[in-house]
C-alpha cells in the first residue's frame, strides 16, 4: 500500500493505492495521525486506487471522522470510491456516517 | 469435488497471499466478481482475527485453509491451534449507531457473516475450525 499526501489551501487530500488490511492499515494509522497531530481536520480520502479495504482500515475511517469533526472543527470526506470498496463501506453501515463524493475536485470545493 | 490445500504463516504479511488463492480458487469454483470480493473479505478477517485473538499475535502459529469447489459453489475451511472463542459472546455491532456511539472494532466477524450463506465454527482440543460456504446463487447481502 502507498499513501500520498496533496496539500490544498483549504483541505488535505490523502491518497490511498493498493491494500488496506491489517498488515497495512498501521500504516495508513500512522499517516492520518500525522495529519490530525498537525491540526489537519478537513482531510479527503482519495479511494480510487484502493484495490481492498477491511475492517482494519474502516476502524481508521470512523476513527479520523471522530477525531476531525470533534468540537466541529472538520470532517473527512471520500472520493472516487470503487464499487467493491462502496460495498464494504455500505455493509458496515459507514454510507450514512461519511459523505460521499464522486472525484477529489468535487470533495476538495465542499469544504 | 476437488480439494485444494495451503499452510500459511500466521502474519499480516501472508494476507495479501491469502487473498491471492482466495481469489484463483473462487474464480475457479464459478464466483462472479462480486461474490469474489465477499468471499476475499471474509477470509481476510477471518486470518486476521485468527492471528490476533486466537494467536495473540504474529509469528505465534500457522493458518491452514483448505477449498472445496463444489456444485454449488465453494466451500472454505480455515483451522489454526491458538485459543478458542465463545462466538455467541461476541456483541454484533450497531451499523445504525451515529458518530458518537460508533466503536472502532468489532467489525470482523460480522462482515464474514454478512458476506458468506454459512459460517460455522467447530472447537476441538487445540483446533479451531472455521467453515465457511458461498453458492454461486448467493443468497447473502453481499452476493
Amino acid at each position: 500500500m502507498e499513501v500520498l499526501i496533496t496539500h490544498y489551501k483549504r483541505c488535505e487530500v490523502l491518497s490511498i493505492i493498493g491494500r488496506v488490511d491489517s498488515n497495512t492499515a498501521p500504516q495508513l494509522q500512522e499517516e492520518t495521525a500525522k495529519l490530525t497531530n498537525d491540526g489537519k481536520y478537513k482531510i479527503v480520502f482519495d479511494l480510487g486506487k484502493v484495490e481492498f479495504l477491511s475492517s482494519a482500515g474502516l476502524r481508521i475511517l470512523i476513527v479520523t471522522q471522530k477525531e476531525c469533526k470533534r468540537y466541529n472543527r472538520g470532517e473527512v470526506l471520500l472520493a472516487n470510491v470503487p464499487p467493491k470498496i462502496y460495498s464494504s463501506l455500505d455493509l458496515a453501515g459507514f454510507t450514512a456516517l461519511f459523505k460521499i463524493h464522486t472525484s477529489v475536485v468535487d470533495a476538495v470545493a465542499a469544504f | 469435488m476437488v480439494a485444494f490445500s495451503f499452510t500459511f504463516p500466521g502474519m499480516y504479511a501472508s494476507l495479501s497471499e491469502i487473498a491471492g488463492v482466495v481469489k484463483d480458487k473462487s474464480l475457479e469454483a464459478g464466483l462472479s466478481e462480486t461474490s469474489i470480493n465477499a468471499v476475499e473479505c471474509a477470509v481476510d478477517e477471518a486470518c486476521s482475527n485468527i492471528i490476533e485473538h486466537a494467536y495473540g499475535g504474529e509469528g505465534k502459529g500457522e493458518i491452514y485453509l483448505n477449498f472445496e469447489i463444489i456444485p454449488e459453489g465453494i466451500k472454505i475451511m480455515i483451522t489454526d491451534h491458538g485459543k478458542s472463542f465463545r462466538p455467541e459472546d461476541v456483541e454484533e455491532p450497531n451499523i445504525q449507531a451515529p458518530l458518537s456511539h460508533r466503536k472502532a472494532s468489532g467489525l470482523g466477524l460480522y462482515m464474514m457473516k454478512k458476506c458468506m450463506d454459512d459460517v460455522s465454527f467447530d472447537f476441538q482440543e487445540g483446533c479451531n475450525t472455521l467453515t465457511m460456504v458461498k453458492f454461486k446463487n448467493s443468497g447473502c447481502l453481499w452476493k
